[in-house]
C-alpha cells in the first residue's frame, strides 16, 4: 500500500506481513486512518489498557463479528488487558416485558458469542463493561502524558482533561486495533499544538451550573476544538477532589455528546491549566461568555421528543456517564429527603441508577444500598443508551439526568433539582 | 454546471444522483434502522435531521458536512458498506471526521468496498448542490454538479 507517514522498520515489517496477514490488516488500517489527519508518524501506545466503546452484541454488526473471528483465528491479542463499555441488557434490575425481551433477544442476540470474542482478544474480565473505566474502583487509570487508544467520547474526554493523557476521538475498532498494534497516529489530541485552545469560555453565571447544561452549552458552541474554560473553579475548586471529578466527568461527557469536544482546559484546576495557564489559549481564540441566561437558552431549546408531549413519565435512567460512589451516595441522601418532605416511602417513577460493576459492588456492601433500594430505585451496570436504542422503548416516556442519553434517545433531559422532585411527587410533571 | 475538487480519501469514476445533508450526519441514526431490518436500501431514520429523513440514500451520492454522533459511527458505515446498501459516495465540503474517516478505512481494507470518499469541498459545494441533481465524480477527486 502506498502511505505518506514515516515508519520505523518495526512499523513496516508488520505492515508488509512479517506477523501475518491479519496483523497486516491491522497495522494498514491504523496507516491509512493517521494519513487521511496528516499524521506524519505512529506514536506507541504508553499505557497499555485500552478501552473500547463497542460492547453490544447488536446482531446488525456483522462485520465487527466476522473481524473478531479474523483477529482470533491469527491469535492476535491486545498488548494490555482492555475494559469496555456497559452491557446493554439486565433483565434482573431493568425488567422487560416479553415483547420488550423478544426485541431485545433479536437485537443483542449475539451477546453472548461476542463478550467471549473479547475475552479471547483481551478484555480484562467478566466485570470490565463500564463506561467509567478511568474511576479508582474500576483501575483503568492512565498517567498525565500517557498515549491511549481508547473510544467512547466520554472515557476519551475526561482522561485527555482530567488526566492530562492523550488520545483522539477513535471511532470502534480503531480503539481496538490501536491497543493490539502498539501504535496510534501522531495527529490532533495527541500532538501539544492539538491540544491548544481554540475558545475561551468565560462562566459568569450567579451559582454553580448544571455540569450537564454547561457541557452541553459548550459541546454544542465550539463543537470539536478545544475550550479553555475560565470562572468556573470558584464553583468546584481548585482541587481534583472526589466531588470535581464527578462534576467534570458528567460535564465532559455532555460537551463530547452535544458537541464533539475531545478534550478542554478548566482554568486552575485541570492539569494542564494548572501547568501552563492561559499559554494554552491560541492568540486568535474566539470568546464564549456564559451567563445564566445563556444556560436557560440551552436548557429551552431541548426539543421533547416524546409521542405524547405532556405524558407522564414511565421510566428514569440516572447514570450516563455511569455513576461515582459519592453520587451514588448523595443520590439515596438527597431522595431519601425529599420522600420525607412529601410523605411518600417510594419514588413515584421507576428508576434506574446505574453504575460500573465495581462501584455497584463497593455500594452494596454499604448501608446505603438497603436505603437506596427502600426507596424503589433500582441499580444497575447497564448502558441506559443502549438499552433505549430500540423500537419499543422509543415510544416510553423516559426522564434523565444525562445530556448524552437525550441526545442518542428520545429521553426528555432534566436538571437534578427537578428529576429529585419528580421522582419524589413534588411535581406531577 | 459547476465543478468542484476536493481531496481523495477513497476513488473512483461515478455518476448518479445526489442526496444532500446541510447539517451533520448522525451515522448511527441515519443507519440503524434499515441496517437491523436487513433492507435491501437505507431509508434515512434520523429524524433530527430533516434534509434528508425518510430519502433513500443507497447508491446516492451523500453530501454533508461532516458526520456526528456515536463512536460507533465508523463500524456503522463498515456494517452498511459489508450490506452493499451504503451511499456509493460520501461527498465532505470540510475536512472529513475521525469518526467517517475510520468507516471509510474499515469499508475499504476489510470489506473490499468500492466506496468513494471526497473531503474538503468547500462551503460552495453543499451551497450548490441540491436533493435530486446529478453528480458526477472523477478519480481525481472532481465533483460535477450538473444542471
Amino acid at each position: 500500500m502506498e502511505y505518506k507517514m514515516k515508519l520505523t522498520d518495526e512499523q513496516k515489517a508488520i505492515l508488509d506481513g512479517r506477523d501475518g496477514e491479519v496483523m497486516a490488516k491491522v497495522m494498514q488500517t491504523v496507516v491509512m486512518f493517521g494519513d487521511i489527519f496528516g499524521a506524519e508518524k505512529l506514536v506507541p501506545v504508553t499505557h497499555k489498557d485500552g478501552h473500547l466503546v463497542t460492547s453490544f452484541g447488536i446482531a446488525l454488526m456483522k462485520p465487527l463479528f466476522s473481524t473478531m473471528d479474523k483477529l482470533i483465528n491469527a491469535g492476535i491479542k491486545t498488548e494490555g488487558k482492555f475494559t469496555v463499555d456497559p452491557r446493554p441488557l439486565d433483565y434482573s434490575n431493568v425488567k422487560c416485558n416479553l415483547l420488550e425481551k423478544l426485541v431485545f433477544h433479536i437485537m443483542y442476540k449475539r451477546q453472548s458469542e461476542y463478550e467471549e470474542q473479547l475475552l479471547k482478544v483481551g478484555l480484562r474480565d467478566k466485570d470490565a463493561f463500564t463506561c467509567t473505566c478511568y474511576l479508582d474502583e474500576v483501575g483503568n487509570i492512565p498517567k498525565k502524558g500517557d498515549v491511549l487508544s481508547w473510544a467512547e467520547s466520554s472515557a476519551v474526554v475526561y482522561a485527555n482533561s482530567v488526566l492530562g493523557a492523550r488520545c483522539n476521538r477513535n471511532s470502534g475498532m480503531l480503539d481496538l486495533f490501536g491497543s493490539i498494534v502498539g501504535y496510534v497516529p501522531y495527529f490532533g489530541l495527541v500532538t501539544d499544538e492539538g491540544r491548544k485552545a481554540k475558545w475561551k469560555v468565560i462562566i459568569k453565571t450567579t451559582k454553580k451550573p448544571e455540569a450537564q447544561v454547561l457541557g452541553s452549552a459548550i459541546g454544542m458552541k465550539v463543537m470539536e476544538d478545544v475550550p479553555y474554560v475560565v470562572g468556573l473553579d470558584k464553583y468546584i475548586g481548585n482541587e481534583l477532589n472526589d466531588e470535581a471529578k464527578a462534576y467534570l466527568k458528567d460535564f465532559g461527557a455532555a460537551t463530547a455528546s452535544n458537541g464533539a469536544v475531545g478534550l478542554y482546559h478548566i482554568d486552575g484546576l485541570t492539569p494542564e491549566a494548572v501547568e501552563y495557564g492561559e499559554k494554552l489559549v491560541l492568540p486568535d481564540a474566539k470568546e464564549y461568555v456564559i451567563d445564566d441566561a445563556e444556560l436557560e437558552r440551552v436548557y429551552n431549546g431541548y426539543p421533547v421528543m416524546w409521542k405524547k408531549k405532556d405524558a407522564k413519565p414511565a421510566l428514569c435512567f440516572i447514570g450516563c456517564p455511569h455513576l461515582t460512589f459519592a453520587q451514588l451516595c448523595k443520590w439515596t441522601e438527597d431522595i431519601e429527603r425529599t420522600l420525607a418532605e412529601t410523605g411518600r416511602r417510594k419514588v413515584t417513577v421507576r428508576t434506574v441508577m446505574t453504575a460500573s460493576p465495581q462501584v455497584k459492588a463497593k455500594f452494596m456492601q454499604t448501608e446505603y444500598y438497603a436505603r437506596l433500594i427502600a426507596t424503589g430505585v433500582k441499580l444497575s451496570s447497564i448502558c441506559p443508551l443502549m438499552y433505549t436504542n430500540n423500537p419499543l422503548t422509543k415510544g416510553k416516556a423516559i426522564i434523565t439526568n444525562s445530556n448524552k442519553l437525550r441526545t442518542y434517545s428520545v429521553a426528555r433531559y432534566y436538571m437534578d433539582e427537578k428529576i429529585l422532585a419528580v421522582l419524589c411527587g413534588k411535581e406531577s410533571e | 454546471m459547476k465543478e468542484f475538487k476536493g481531496r481523495v480519501l477513497a476513488g473512483g469514476n461515478w455518476k448518479g444522483e445526489a442526496v444532500v445533508s446541510r447539517q451533520g450526519v448522525n451515522t448511527l441514526a441515519t443507519f440503524q434502522k434499515s441496517a437491523l431490518k436487513n433492507a435491501k436500501q437505507v431509508i434515512v431514520s434520523d429524524q433530527n435531521n430533516s434534509d434528508i429523513y425518510d430519502k433513500n440514500i443507497t447508491r446516492k451520492a451523500l453530501c454533508l458536512p461532516i458526520t456526528i454522533g456515536s463512536t460507533t459511527g465508523g463500524l456503522v458505515i463498515q456494517t452498511v458498506c459489508a450490506m452493499g446498501i451504503n451511499p456509493s459516495a460520501f461527498l465532505f465540503s470540510e475536512h472529513i471526521d475521525s469518526l467517517a474517516a475510520s468507516g471509510i478505512v474499515l469499508a475499504r481494507v476489510w470489506e473490499n468496498s468500492s466506496v468513494i470518499a471526497i473531503d474538503m469541498l468547500g462551503e460552495d459545494f453543499l451551497k450548490t448542490v441540491k436533493t435530486g441533481d446529478t453528480i458526477e465524480i472523477k478519480e481525481d477527486g472532481t465533483v460535477i454538479v450538473c444542471d
